[in-house]
């Protein structure tokens, strides 16, 4: 450090050297950022073993330098819930697209929530398929041009967009549901706060914490990393809005 | 203590895989195996291991690759439609090199089948099932004894290579009761430097994957398996003969089919007939050397393998016999046991020829 200067910001030590392979403005980025940083700051490194879904985050495991496991396509829920059920004292995540955790593993999905299992889901909605090049989703929106609907979401053949956060808040085994992104400093923030939250729920052994990120894909979406974020603000938070959904800690001090 | 006990061939696995130091096990109720999940049900507060009845075989099979992973000894049992539905997480941990065991208990087919005993999977089980190019170590029981004991050697034969191993049973050896020994609870300490239990500062990060996006990659992780599968080959073969020394018809048959067959050839030595038996006990790797050297011998004039299926293994019998002798079949479909007087009229049928 040169003389005169402090320092006030650094790569968590958590995070490997390796250059990211996500396109320029994806939450992806940021969120591993926010989910290193908070394993630095809870020293629990030596205890954390992530799961990694097939989808553009396939490869995390060789930007977070931590134990893990990659999935099968959507079946992230299960590798998590095999992996917490014989080591219950490490911190378990997994890091799932919205392609991954709600089309091909719903079941998965639901019934670890379901069951309580103890670990952390970190769900990355970005309204696409991004790693197979921008094909629909399950939570594309009412309208929504993706290359396998190339006139707009049908919602009548297609259905609506799930609402993932929402429908996991009505279980009772799980402890805590929030949607957030990062499309502003102060959101980034919140998002932060929110895993780390999840995590320390997952220590107590409070149940299932699930973080739903409103996140984007200026790739396949075609527009630029601004312009991305506008889109999150006019067309996907009125949809998706951000919120504590769940909240088990806040249940019991109404009860 | 080893003891003797009269268990049903269901029950007597789940007990086995206990005292082999089983850690979790994740199922889904399927006839005719359901009832190793109901025993280590009843069994779990006694025991320290995981028990999930999972939402599907596909759950079932992930969380195996998930806590197999992290380090524990694991074990899911189904029949066939489940085994189907195992065959992605069956592929991912082949390549991704995790230990686990794996049973089917097989009942008739295709399709939702019949609950009745069957030998209709062997090609899934000995050929591949899932994608790619990969093997399971896969042992045939063809008792309740065997039942455990393979019990506790595909345990061990997955740690040792890091691999899947399957037992491929049958409704009938799941179901029936046998006087069987029961060995003794061995002590099971893991050694498992690999397993993704949490990165301390003095390692590197343990991952397990089988994606290798780079061809050259890929091609290196397939190599390391099949220098892993060459070394099974030439390690794990194991096969019964009964009276083979002089046979000159000899009958192939595993698993339950196989003690038809020793009832048949018992009666054709009574009869004067020069009949021998030959089983293959893993049936990947398969002793094909072993079959190709007894058709060498002048004095075997053919081979026969009989199955509970429409001729599966009678392929790698004629892979196995190589043209030097004349390979037969016979067998019985959808979940029809053959009989000892049919199997024996088949195979004096074809001396008569
Ligand atoms: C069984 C199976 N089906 C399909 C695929 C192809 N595939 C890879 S990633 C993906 C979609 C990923 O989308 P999402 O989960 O939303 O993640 P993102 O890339 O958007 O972050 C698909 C369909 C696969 N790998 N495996
Ligand atoms: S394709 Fe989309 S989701 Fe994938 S890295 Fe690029 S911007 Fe992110
Ligand atoms: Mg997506």
């Amino acid at each position: 450090m040169k003389e005169g200067y402090e320092l006030i910001y650094k790569r968590p030590g958590t995070l490997t050297d390796r250059r990211m392979s996500y396109c320029p403005g994806c939450f992806h980025s940021t969120i591993h950022k926010f989910m290193m940083e908070i394993v630095e700051e809870m020293d629990i490194q030596d205890k954390t073993v992530g799961v990694c879904p097939v989808g553009c985050s396939v490869f995390a495991y060789h930007y977070l330098d931590i134990d893990m496991q990659e999935a099968a396509h959507g079946r992230a829920a299960a590798v998590a819930t095999g992996i917490k059920r014989v080591l219950p004292d490490r911190i378990v995540f997994s890091y799932q697209g919205d392609g991954d955790l709600a089309a091909i593993g719903t079941a998965e999905t639901l019934h670890a929530c379901n069951r309580g299992e103890n670990f952390t889901f970190i769900f990355i909605n970005n309204g696409i398929y991004g790693m197979t090049g921008g094909q629909m989703a399950p939570t594309t929106l009412d309208g929504q041009i993706t290359s396998t609907c190339p006139y707009g979401r049908d919602v009548d053949t297609a259905g609506m967009p799930l609402k993932m956060a929402e429908i996991i808040s009505t279980f009772e085994k799980v402890a805590y549901v929030e949607r957030v992104s990062c499309n502003t400093p102060a959101n980034a923030r919140k998002a932060k706060r929110a895993i780390k939250k999840a995590f320390e729920y997952q220590m107590e052994g409070l149940g299932t914490t699930f973080i739903e990120v409103a996140s984007n894909c200026p790739s396949n979406w075609k527009l630029t990393p601004e312009e991305s974020l506008k889109w999150l603000e006019e067309k996907v938070f009125p949809y998706y809005p951000l919120d504590v959904f769940r909240d088990v800690k806040k249940l019991k001090k109404e009860e | 203590m080893a003891e003797l006990k009269l268990m049903k061939g269901n029950e007597a696995l789940a007990e086995a895989a206990i005292r082999a130091g089983m850690q979790a096990y994740f199922g889904y109720p399927i006839t005719p195996q359901s009832e190793v999940i109901e025993y280590l049900a009843v069994q779990e507060p006694n025991h320290n291991y995981v028990l999930i009845q999972a939402e599907s075989e596909l759950a079932a099979v992930n969380m195996l690759y998930g806590a197999g992973g992290a380090g524990a000894r694991v074990m899911t049992t189904t029949s066939s439609p489940g085994f189907t539905l195992m065959q992605e997480g069956i592929s991912y941990m082949a390549c991704a090199e995790i230990p686990c065991v794996l049973v089917n208990v097989v009942r008739g087919g295709p399709g939702l089948g019949t609950i009745q005993p069957s030998q209709g999977d062997y090609f899934q089980a000995v050929k591949g099932g899932g994608h790619g190019d990969y093997h399971l170590i896969v042992l045939g029981p063809n008792s309740v004894q065997e039942m455990v004991d393979h019990i506790f050697l595909a345990f061990e034969l997955a740690d040792k290579y890091l691999t899947p191993v399957m037992l491929l049973a049958d409704g009938a050896t799941g179901q029936m009761m046998e006087k069987v020994m029961m060995p003794q609870p061995k002590e099971y300490k893991p050694d498992k430097p690999w397993a993704t239990t949490g990165k301390t500062k003095d390692r590197e990060r343990n991952i397990l994957t089988s994606l290798f996006i780079q061809s050259e990659d890929m091609e290196q992780r397939n190599l390391k398996l099949q220098a892993k599968y060459k070394k099974i080959l030439a390690n794990e073969i194991r096969y019964e003969e009964y009276m083979t020394e002089d046979a000159e018809f000899i009958i192939v048959a595993y698993g339950l089919s196989s003690r038809i067959v020793k009832n048949v050839v018992l009666q054709g030595r009574k009869d004067g007939l020069k009949l021998g038996l030959f089983r293959p006990i893993t049936l990947w790797p398969y002793p094909w050397d072993k079959i190709g050297k007894l058709a060498a011998e002048d004095r075997v004039k053919f081979f026969m393998s009989v199955e509970m299926n429409a001729g599966q293994m009678v392929e790698d019998v004629k892979l196995a016999v190589c043209g030097k002798k004349p390979v037969f079949f016979f067998g019985r479909l959808g979940g029809i046991v053959p009989t000892p007087e049919e199997t024996y009229e088949a195979i004096k049928e074809k001396i008569k020829e």
